[in-house]
């Protein structure tokens, strides 16, 4: 695959006023490929770096199991909701892992995994999702902004982060993730539109899963891809399997290392499958056959993989055993620590509005307090 | 040959203190940002930002794409980089495509991230009416920020505190969203900005006249109505009280309270709608505070609860100084 360089990356194609207007007659640059770019199962896996894979099939086996867990720990009452992402681990591990350090990560509500696979602790990363609070960690620390709820919205931070990163001469992009009812979202346009305009670092990358909720891609878009969408702005556009984590893995880096050297921002589509409901709390059975699950069940990313690595003898009992092993004890800490009670403090609920409390506030705290005192009392 | 006290000491403009406020900022702090539609080149449509570009270059005063949540959003993801963006909205109605981001994630993200990721980022909107502008350009916007916990509200009404509360806002640690009354950026005063007129911060109310009859409670764009009108107060014998508020959120209750008790009785005055106006939750709070002391009940004197009107009509809209007498006359003097 090759790079799509943007025609004249600097001023040089804003020629103004134009000395006649032509239609278009050669292909686009910046238009997708016509077919998810796929590289397990063809000839360019002999290329793949084997020990880079394994770590890929590790992550991908303690992502899958850590979705189960954190579904278990709906039912168990010790989430409010988890949004899974069974069938979509790929793209939220490759999306941690083509980043470095000092990059940034701005991921949607249905983005735990990715969150957790850059390093986070999954209990931090499922604070929101407990509900003790909004976001369980220091976004700075970890280069991880919170978990975003209000579709879009995060695309333009991913955009002022990367930008401000590079006026101080930071080499620092930004990856932001979104669904693909969010595409149909103005933030996602104007993130898109500041993005290419200013040049800046980032890479989007839209999980195309099929639904938003419960409405398919065709009431979402008439564009051909969500991919063609890049077009529009002057940005390549890349439509890539999204179960396929080593084709991910390519796109990805390719578009992390071209946002690093000063190329812009990169739109990619993953399309994949949302194996399982919205949430917890919807039924998929309203909106989508059991029959089109099943086709996407054949396509599944763990297995895509393991079938890949195995066939090509590099993956062997040992490995795949000590991936389960690293998973289990995963789930289990998961598990022990997620059922110990969270400590609350309700006098919390005044100490982050402002950095200095209003004496609106401080009258309430007080209120709260007295409350509380009175409680402990009886 | 001039010397510095004779430059010092001139009339300037509370759209020069507002720039000044702006230069002074980006001079002394690098990490200061200017960002918004036309604020580069033509230095805004209102020419607040006049002359930045040119001095500090594209990267610190950008003329950003059209698009109010971008310009927002965008803002955010540079304050959390450490950047301290001041923004231009042009219009107080054109804000309004930023209100997700400004309710959602401005306001909020201090308490989502508890407290590790402040956002200093200073909203500035040109609002209110007097300036027969056209449909969109004259709302009173002021209620829908007041309403949102986590953000600061200011607005001035004089020339030193355009300057002060502005170099207040970039500086604070909390986003402040900065309403500046567009009929008064070309009121003047003697005004030195070599040696700004120290003003008291943000959260603090001013006493703009002493009184004994009755106290006027306003902000921004109504102060020199109320000043003017307590003028003409003293013919009917009398002597009139008048507080800026100059901050929103948080509200200076106490130096309200004091004059309240003081003289008896409160008339709240602003150009936003009455109902659910900020106005409203002033009347409360002294009505509260003040109950014992009043001598009859708080007054409200505001805009109609209409959308802003066509600029021939904004006459009959605006509170005026007649409106502000005719309430004061209903507080029963008599008493
Ligand atoms: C601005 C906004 N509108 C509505 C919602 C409610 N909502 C939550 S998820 C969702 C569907 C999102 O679908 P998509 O973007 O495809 O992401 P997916 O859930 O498939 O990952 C909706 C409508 C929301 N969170 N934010």
């Amino acid at each position: 695959m090759t790079v799509q360089e943007l025609p004249g990356a600097g001023a040089s194609h804003r020629v103004t006023p134009p000395p006649a207007w032509r239609p278009r007659t050669e292909a686009a640059p910046l238009l997708p490929d016509p077919e998810p770019y796929r590289v397990l199962g063809t000839a360019a896996a002999e290329h793949l770096d084997p020990a880079l894979m394994r770590r890929y099939y590790a992550e991908l086996v303690r992502g899958r199991r850590y979705n189960a867990q954190a579904t278990a720990l709906t039912r168990q009452g010790r989430l409010a909701v988890y949004p899974s992402t069974v069938g979509q681990e790929a793209a939220e591990i490759a999306a941690a892992l083509v980043l470095e350090e000092q990059d940034w990560l701005f991921p949607s509500y249905r983005d735990t995994l990715a969150a957790v696979a850059r390093g986070l602790d999954p209990v931090q990363a499922l604070t929101l999702l407990r509900g003790d609070w909004h976001t369980g960690y220091d976004p700075r620390e970890h280069r991880i902004a919170p978990l975003c709820t209000p579709l879009a919205t995060q695309l333009p931070h991913a955009v002022g982060v990367a930008h401000a990163a590079r006026l101080r001469g930071d080499e620092v992009v930004a990856l932001a993730m979104v669904g693909d009812g969010g595409t149909s979202e103005g933030d996602f346009h104007e993130a898109l539109n500041f993005a290419a305009v200013w040049q800046a670092p980032v890479v989007f990358l839209v999980q195309n899963n099929g639904f938003a909720i419960s409405v398919p891609l065709a009431k979402q878009t008439a564009a051909p891809t969500l991919a063609h969408k890049a077009v529009g702005y002057g940005m390549p556009g890349r439509l890539v399997d999204g179960n396929d984590v080593a084709a991910l893995h390519e796109v990805l880096t390719e578009a992390v290392q071209r946002a690093r050297a000063g190329g812009g921002p990169t739109l990619i589509e993953a399309v994949t499958y949302r194996m399982e409901a919205h949430t917890n709390a919807d039924d998929a059975t309203r909106y989508r056959t059991d029959s089109e699950v099943e086709a996407w069940k054949a396509h599944d990313p763990v297995e895509l993989l393991e079938r890949e690595l195995t066939g090509r003898g590099w993956l062997d009992e040992t490995a795949v055993r000590e991936a389960r092993d690293a998973a289990e004890a995963m789930a289990a800490d998961l598990r022990e620590r997620m059922n110990a009670e969270p400590v609350l403090n309700p006098m919390d609920l005044f100490a982050h509005v402002y950095a200095e409390q209003t004496g609106r506030l401080r009258e309430q705290a007080a209120m709260l307090r007295a409350e509380l005192e009175a409680e402990d009392d009886a | 040959m001039t010397t510095v006290a004779q430059q010092a000491v001139k009339p300037a403009t509370m759209a020069q203190a507002l720039t000044r406020a702006m230069r002074d900022a980006m001079a002394e702090d690098p990490t200061v940002h200017v960002m918004g539609e036309d604020v580069g080149t033509l230095g805004g449509v209102f020419r607040i930002t006049d002359g930045l570009a040119k001095e500090f270059g594209e990267d610190r005063v950008t003329d950003t794409p059209l698009a109010e949540a971008g310009i927002l959003g965008t803002a955010v993801g540079m304050a959390m980089y450490g950047l301290r963006p001041v923004v231009e909205m042009q219009f107080d109605a054109f804000a309004y495509p930023a209100f997700e981001q400004l309710i959602s994630h401005v306001a909020k993200m201090r308490n989502r991230t508890r407290g590790a990721m402040p956002l200093p980022i200073t909203i500035r909107v040109p609002y209110g009416g007097g300036i027969g502008g056209v449909e969109h350009h004259c709302d009173s916007s002021e209620a829908y920020y007041t309403a949102t916990p986590g953000l600061t509200v200011v607005t001035p009404a004089t020339v030193e505190d355009a300057y002060g509360l502005l170099r207040a806002s970039i500086a604070s640690d909390d986003p402040v969203v900065f309403l500046e009354p567009k009929r008064l950026y070309w009121s003047k005063a003697q005004w030195s900005p070599d040696a700004p007129v120290a003003v008291p911060g943000i959260g603090e109310a001013l006493v703009r006249r002493t009184g004994t009859s009755a106290t006027l409670i306003t902000y921004g764009p109504s102060l020199p109505v109320c000043l003017e009108a307590a003028e003409a107060a003293r013919e009917e014998g009398w002597d009139l009280e008048v507080v800026d508020l100059r901050s929103l959120v948080p509200f200076d209750e106490e130096t309200v309270v004091a004059s309240v008790r003081r003289t008896g009785r409160a008339v709240v005055v602003h150009e936003a709608g009455g109902f659910g106006g900020p106005g409203a939750e002033i009347a409360a709070r002294v009505t509260e505070r003040c109950f014992h002391h009043l001598e009859a009940p708080v007054l409200r004197v505001t805009g109609f609860d209409i959308p802003y009107p066509p600029p021939m009509l904004e006459k009959y809209h605006l509170p005026g100084v007649e409106r502000i007498l005719d309430a004061v006359a209903r507080l029963q003097w008599e008493n």
